[in-house]
């Protein structure tokens, strides 16, 4: 390298051109770092603001979360994401922090409902497949409720209306659930018009209420006289006209449903009260029956057997319906020790008398009185017998014009309703006084009077070589005193027996033969038996006394 | 010690604006400085003449500043949004590093790794040391940071890896609604952070690192 020279001393390095000098652009680059700034500035203070709030909802499982990526979507929109899961403290439950975006702040309302979506196939709808790939996600229903929420429990499964679907949720009162699920349908007229939200035990375990849901538009069919049934899907039935089959759509074949109508009644009836319950009846026919809005119960104190007598037997009157059985009790009497058969039934008064006269309303006075005069003009309570075949019995309703006068007393509830005896227990009767009057019969003395003078006659047999004489006046006593009274007997035992047969041959008629009172009748015969048998030995003694007997005999037969 | 810094160390190096001369930054003719303060011409092709590059050091900081500020973003923000039938997706770096290293990929997951995050980091670092020693007039290890700042100029191109990948796919993966891909603001502020970090590291004038050697012998 050559020695470094003083520049002066290179004639051939140019001067450089002198420039007038420019605006120092200095500052201006100071301009990317502020705008560096302001953006990043920017996307900070956004991050913060659109930071939504933090709630925490509680699941049964986990199943298909993954924090991070679980969205939350509100109608498919992502309003969230869960950012973390964990156990609750006693372990029951998995609580899931969820982060939403800042417009989703006013969703978090008391009634607002967290649930999530898997995929779903059940009640004849496939839903949620879409998550079968994508993974699952929590859905939302945001409530009405201005009450604001940040720890929610969620659902387990989807609910089957959204709070904004417009319609009105009604609750039914079932005995059981039968082959209902969430999400069966709601039809009227056979066209779907809501579903079956939800349904629970009550809490005492005795019936089951269902929650449906009907679609705005058709909610205003839904009145206080509407009646709702199971679309079972399938009925037939056997009556008069033939057999009958009455099939619902294919859908509620499989997974059952619920039917209603409104029967066209005269007159307006009022839309039902939020709260009201309707009763969801088996079938169409029972739910069609006439609307009794109104029963009353009554004790029928029966002094017979019930056997054969169940609730839900009908209460008849003249073959029309008017009532049911509700219970059959047993009731001791603490004063007298008398056992008694209390049965509790239910009457449909409005059936009593006709639709149209409505003026009479189940305890008023008027419709108190009305049934006081019925009672007095012979109206009473009777079991009669349904069926020969299974021997059920049922509640007959009738005029007795010979009945006791009776007279109920309104203050007791249930209010007694006099009973009648029934026929077969009226039979009973006539026998137990046929027994009686056997009864009247002196077995006694007469068998001790005839110990007496079968001893006289041992005696008078020995004495009989010694004395005919003292023989004839004893026969003579034996024809004045014996005689006639074992002859009168006999009389009354053959008539007392034909009127047996007679009887017995009117029960014959009258009984089937497997009919439950034929254990009484069998007993009270087996009692008539008995008095033929010791009339029997009776005879067989005389019989076997031929002196006494040949007497007799021999002057019956001349 | 090479034997450059031997030469440094015992033989005293006049630069070329202590004999004040200038060189011309396009067409390198060398020429005398004008007077003090004043701005000049090259005498042969026109371009403005600087002894050192104006403002070195100010512009080196701001771009630095604004590459620090943007590296936040960059690494916060989804860089790309993939969708599909099943769903969509938001990616940023960390979690495609993530992804890459729970699969399994981890030398891919640790090149990505090196590449976005490390290497930008490392060069605002190295600028940042090197802006502040020239600055200070620091004198030692001269030689360490010179080569600091090859091997920053090197170094830089490799961190527009992510960017070309996310272009690609964004250009490529445009199968409408079974698959798309489309780049998010993260994108945009780490390809800012790498734009600003090698002009921050154009805008750094490496003989400044000299000049304070030179004054504090001189």
């Amino acid at each position: 390298m050559a020695e470094p020279r003083d520049p002066a001393e290179l004639p051939e390095v140019p001067q450089a051109l002198a420039e007038q000098p420019r605006r120092a652009s200095l500052q201006l680059v100071w301009l990317i770092p502020i705008v560096a700034a302001l953006i990043g500035g920017w996307l900070a203070v956004r991050a913060v603001l659109e930071r939504g709030p933090v709630i925490t909802i509680s699941f049964s499982s986990a199943e298909g979360l993954e924090p991070g990526k679980t969205k939350v979507k509100y109608k498919n929109v992502d309003i969230g994401q869960l950012t973390s899961v964990a156990l609750s403290e006693n372990r029951a439950q998995v609580i899931a922090a969820v982060e939403l975006t800042r417009q989703a702040a006013e969703f978090l309302v008391e009634d607002t409902r967290f649930w999530i979506v898997r995929p779903r196939i059940s009640a004849g709808q496939v839903s949620g497949l879409g998550t079968l790939f994508s993974g699952s996600y929590i859905g939302v229903d945001v409530g009405k409720s201005t009450k604001s929420r940040r720890v929610f429990d969620g659902l387990d499964s989807a609910p089957i209306v959204s709070i904004d679907l417009p319609g009105r949720n009604f609750d039914l009162r079932a005995q059981d659930l039968g082959s209902l699920d969430v999400g069966s349908p709601v039809y009227l007229r056979r066209v779907q018009v809501g579903q079956v939200v939800a349904y629970e035990l009550e809490p005492d375990g005795k019936s089951v209420r269902v929650k449906i849901f009907v679609n705005a538009a058709h909610d205003r069919n839904v009145n206080a006289n509407t009646r709702f049934w199971k679309a079972s899907g399938f009925d037939v039935a056997l009556d008069a006209s033939g057999v009958r089959v009455d099939t619902q759509s294919l859908a509620t074949l499989l997974f059952g449903g619920v039917s209603f109508e409104t029967p066209q009644e005269p007159g307006t009836s009022p839309a039902p009260a939020d709260k009201a319950v309707f009763t969801l009846f088996a079938d169409r026919d029972q739910a069609m029956r006439h609307p009794d809005t109104s029963e009353e119960t009554y004790v029928l104190a029966f002094e017979e057997s019930v056997r054969g007598l169940h609730p839900g037997a009908p209460v008849d009157f003249r073959g029309v319906v008017v009532g049911e059985v509700t219970a059959v009790l047993l009731d001791t009497d603490p004063a007298t020790n008398e056992v008694r058969v209390p049965v509790e039934v239910k009457l449909y008064p409005e059936r009593l008398r006709t639709r149209y006269r409505r003026d009479a309303v189940p305890g008023e006075p008027r419709h108190q009185a009305l049934v006081d005069r019925l009672v007095e003009r012979g109206l009473r309570a009777q079991l009669r017998t349904g069926s020969l075949l299974t021997g059920q019995l049922y509640v007959a309703l009738d005029f007795f014009a010979k009945a006791p006068r009776a007279k109920l007393d309104w203050k007791r509830n249930p209010v007694a309703f006099p009973t009648a005896p029934s026929t077969i227990e009226e039979l009973q009767g006539a026998l137990t006084a046929i027994a009686r009057q056997l009864e009247k019969v002196p077995f006694d003395a007469l068998g001790a009077d005839l110990q007496r003078s079968l001893k006289q006659l041992d005696a008078t047999a020995q004495t009989l070589d010694r004395s005919l004489a003292s023989a004839d006046k004893v026969i003579k006593r034996l024809d004045t005193e014996i005689a006639p009274e074992a002859r009168a007997a006999l009389a009354e035992l053959r008539r007392t027996l034909a009127a047996a047969e007679r009887t017995l041959g009117n029960a014959d008629r009258t009984l089937g033969s497997d009919a439950p009172v034929q254990h009484e009748l069998r007993d009270a015969l087996r009692e008539v038996t008995r008095a033929a048998e010791s009339m029997r030995a009776l005879a067989d003694y005389l019989e076997r006394h031929p002196e006494a007997i040949l007497r007799g005999r021999r002057q019956e037969t001349e | 010690m090479s034997r450059a810094a031997e030469g440094a160390a015992r033989v005293r190096l006049a630069s070329a604006r202590e004999l004040g001369l200038v060189s011309c930054q396009v067409c390198a003719l060398v020429s005398r400085a004008a007077p003090a303060g004043a701005a000049s011409n090259c005498p042969r092709c026109g371009a403005g003449l600087h002894a050192r590059r104006p403002a070195s050091l100010a512009r080196t900081w701001a771009f630095l500043v604004a590459a620090a500020i943007l590296y936040v973003p960059a690494n916060v923000l989804p860089i790309m949004e993939s969708s599909s039938l099943f769903g969509a997706q938001r990616d940023t770096i960390l979690s495609g590093i993530a992804f890459l290293w729970d699969s399994g990929s981890w030398l891919l997951a640790a090149l990505v790794f090196f590449a976005s995050v490390m290497v930008p980091l490392l060069k605002m670092l190295s600028l940042g040391l090197l802006a502040a020693t020239a600055q200070l007039g620091y004198a030692r290890r001269r030689h360490q940071r010179a080569r600091l700042y090859r091997m920053v100029e090197f170094i830089g191109r490799w961190s527009m890896l992510d960017i070309y990948v996310v272009t690609m796919l964004v250009a490529l993966v445009q199968l409408g609604v079974f698959a798309s891909v489309t780049a998010e603001a993260g994108a945009a502020a780490f390809g800012a952070v790498v734009v600003l970090t090698m002009f921050a590291a154009m805008a750094f004038d490496p003989r400044l690192t000299w000049d304070a050697a030179s004054e504090r012998h001189g």
